[in-house]
């Protein structure tokens, strides 16, 4: 999933980088084929270039070697709503067909079975950022037909009352940027189409059929008309993850 | 007149039950000294705000100082729960919390306002999400210029802010560098300031480089002195996150005898920050930072 979420950067562009797998995405991809990447994270590290894989978007290796610190305020105001974020990159509890994340409560907000996090910077990352990339493992619980809580908007499709976006689409309600475009999972690539604001199936990873991946999605899954075919991560991909970026496991697994 | 003062002097002085607490720092300088002061001195009550209430809150809410909390992100970073404020929030068997809820973005437009001393900061932000739903002090105002819609969130405006910094003079000019947080908007928000530092310097050292200057002493009431206070988080320059302990806080937490058994053994159980450092000999050789100067800046004319 590292990699190949790493391969969506373009260098040079300005990232806005999430907890997690995103963090080890991006600094692969700063290790591998966009060593002009600019780290942004909402720590107000920007430009980071850390020499160790930050445990939290607010390790101290983030400061040491960076283009710039700022508070919080600038981060959000000057640089997120200003416009000058490239690729938002997010994880997520739940994922729903609209492409709307949920990092807030399982079940109802007032009385949740599991309470999460919450927002933190991903309300704000999805509508501002010009596209919005999520990574997150394919599951039935994790892939729902509608998300529990908008936490970070998707594409329409989605309502609530007083809340949620009433089946108006992003450009309506005034959201700058594109949203979420991409869910890159551990077993395939899903995308939204433009014309239903709707996650298909893109692409799959080797050995994994079409039929594995409806499995663990809770709608009829739509595929694009092409399918493309996720390349393995390369040797060195592969040796930057395991030997340089990640030695201790943190967001690697097996 | 010098506004240095020991912690159990300034809690006991600035923090009341039933006050708007904010102890700020976004990982970096997050002031547990404060917080298990606090927690000493059985404060009842009191409405916590910080964007991610992080260890130091979960401490507070299972010690039963906290009647709300604000926030925007509360979790364990890069480890999970935490899971005292989980109890309260489910409702398993812990006393209720009432929450308010909002994102970074708004959690930090909601300081710039009360720095400000504005009621209202406005945004473009929360279109398709579900938070103006669940908190509705999440409002709408249009532009009286474009006629556009922008959401809003109210000022905050804390009975106090505890500062975590590297330094300042005995007045209160507080320096910090590395991630600034929001504490400079915290600080301005707030009707008194405690300012806790690493170190004291003569105001020649704040003089020397004022761009540092986060603070100025005109809005500090009081100074303390409290060396690795900001222990398990960091202080850059001086000592490195604790990650072992925000890992091992998943274990304790997620059970209430240990998470009691920690707070007597290492709140509850010292009466200061001297004390609890007696019982962490070893956190100088594992976390003292190594030396990363930057050259001198010229500020002649």
């Amino acid at each position: 999933m590292a990699s190949v979420a790493a391969r969506e950067l373009v260098d040079g562009e300005v990232v806005f980088v999430g907890i997690g797998l995103p963090n080890l995405a991006c600094n692969l991809a700063r290790a591998t084929h966009a060593p002009h990447l600019v780290l942004v994270y909402e720590s107000g590290a920007v430009g980071a270039a850390p020499v160790r894989l930050p445990v939290s978007i607010g390790d101290p290796a983030l400061v040491t070697g960076s283009l710039m610190v700022c508070g919080m305020a600038d981060v959000f105001q000057l640089i997120l709503q200003n416009g000058r974020i490239d690729v938002g990159f997010l994880g997520g509890a739940q994922i729903d067909r609209s492409g709307n994340i949920n990092t807030t409560v399982i079940g109802t907000y007032e009385r949740p079975t599991v309470r999460l996090p919450g927002s933190g910077g991903a309300a704000e990352i999805a509508i501002h950022a010009r596209r919005t990339l999520v990574v997150a493992k394919l599951s039935p619980r994790a892939f729902p037909e509608r998300v529990d809580f908008i936490t970070s908007p998707g594409h329409g499709g989605a309502g609530g009352d007083g809340g949620g976006g009433g089946g108006a689409s992003r450009r309506q309600l005034g959201m700058p940027g594109a949203g979420p475009v991409k869910v890159i999972t551990d077993k395939a690539v899903l995308e939204v189409d433009e014309a239903t604001g709707e996650l298909v199936l893109a692409a799959l990873y080797p050995g994994v059929e079409a039929s594995d991946v409806r499995a663990r999605v809770g709608w009829p899954l739509r595929c694009r008309p092409r399918l493309g075919r996720v390349e393995p991560p390369t040797a060195t991909e592969l040796r930057l993850l395991r030997d340089v970026l990640d030695p201790e496991r943190r967001y690697l697994q097996g | 007149m010098s506004k240095v003062t020991s912690l159990r002097d300034a809690v006991a002085r600035f923090v009341h039950d039933g006050d708007t607490v904010v102890i700020e720092g976004f990982t970096h300088l997050i002031c547990f000294a404060a917080g298990h002061e606090i927690i000493r001195q059985g404060r009842r009550d009191l409405t916590l705000c910080r964007l991610t209430p992080d260890l130091i809150y979960d401490q507070m809410i299972a010690a039963g100082c906290a009647r709300k909390l604000v926030f925007s992100w509360a979790g364990n970073p890069g480890v999970g729960s935490l899971h005292a404020f989980r109890r309260a929030v489910e409702g398993k068997g812990a006393p209720p919390l009432e929450i308010e809820e909002y994102s970074h973005f708004g959690m930090v437009a909601r300081f710039a306002a009360g720095a400000a001393r504005l009621p209202f900061w406005p945004l473009r932000n929360y279109m398709g999400t579900d938070l103006p739903r669940v908190n509705p002090r999440i409002r709408h105002v249009t532009c009286p210029y474009t006629g556009e819609t922008l959401a809003t969130v109210p000022a905050l405006n804390p009975d106090v802010s505890i500062i975590h910094a590297q330094r300042a003079d005995a007045q209160g000019n507080t320096q910090i560098w590395g991630l600034l947080g929001v504490q400079k908007e915290a600080a301005f928000a707030s009707a008194h300031v405690i300012v806790v530092v690493e170190e004291l310097v003569d105001e020649a050292v704040i003089r020397a480089d004022p761009n540092r200057t986060v603070i100025p002493g005109m809005i500090v009431d009081a100074v303390v002195v409290e060396p690795w206070g900001a222990h398990p988080s960091y202080a850059q320059g001086y000592y490195d996150r604790d990650n072992e302990f925000y890992v091992a806080w998943e274990a304790i937490s997620r059970d209430r005898e240990a998470l009691e058994r920690y707070l007597d053994d290492f709140v509850r159980g010292v009466s200061d920050r001297a004390a609890y450092l007696k019982k962490r000999p070893e956190l100088a050789a594992r976390l003292k930072a190594k030396a990363r100067y930057c050259p001198g800046v010229n500020y002649g004319f």
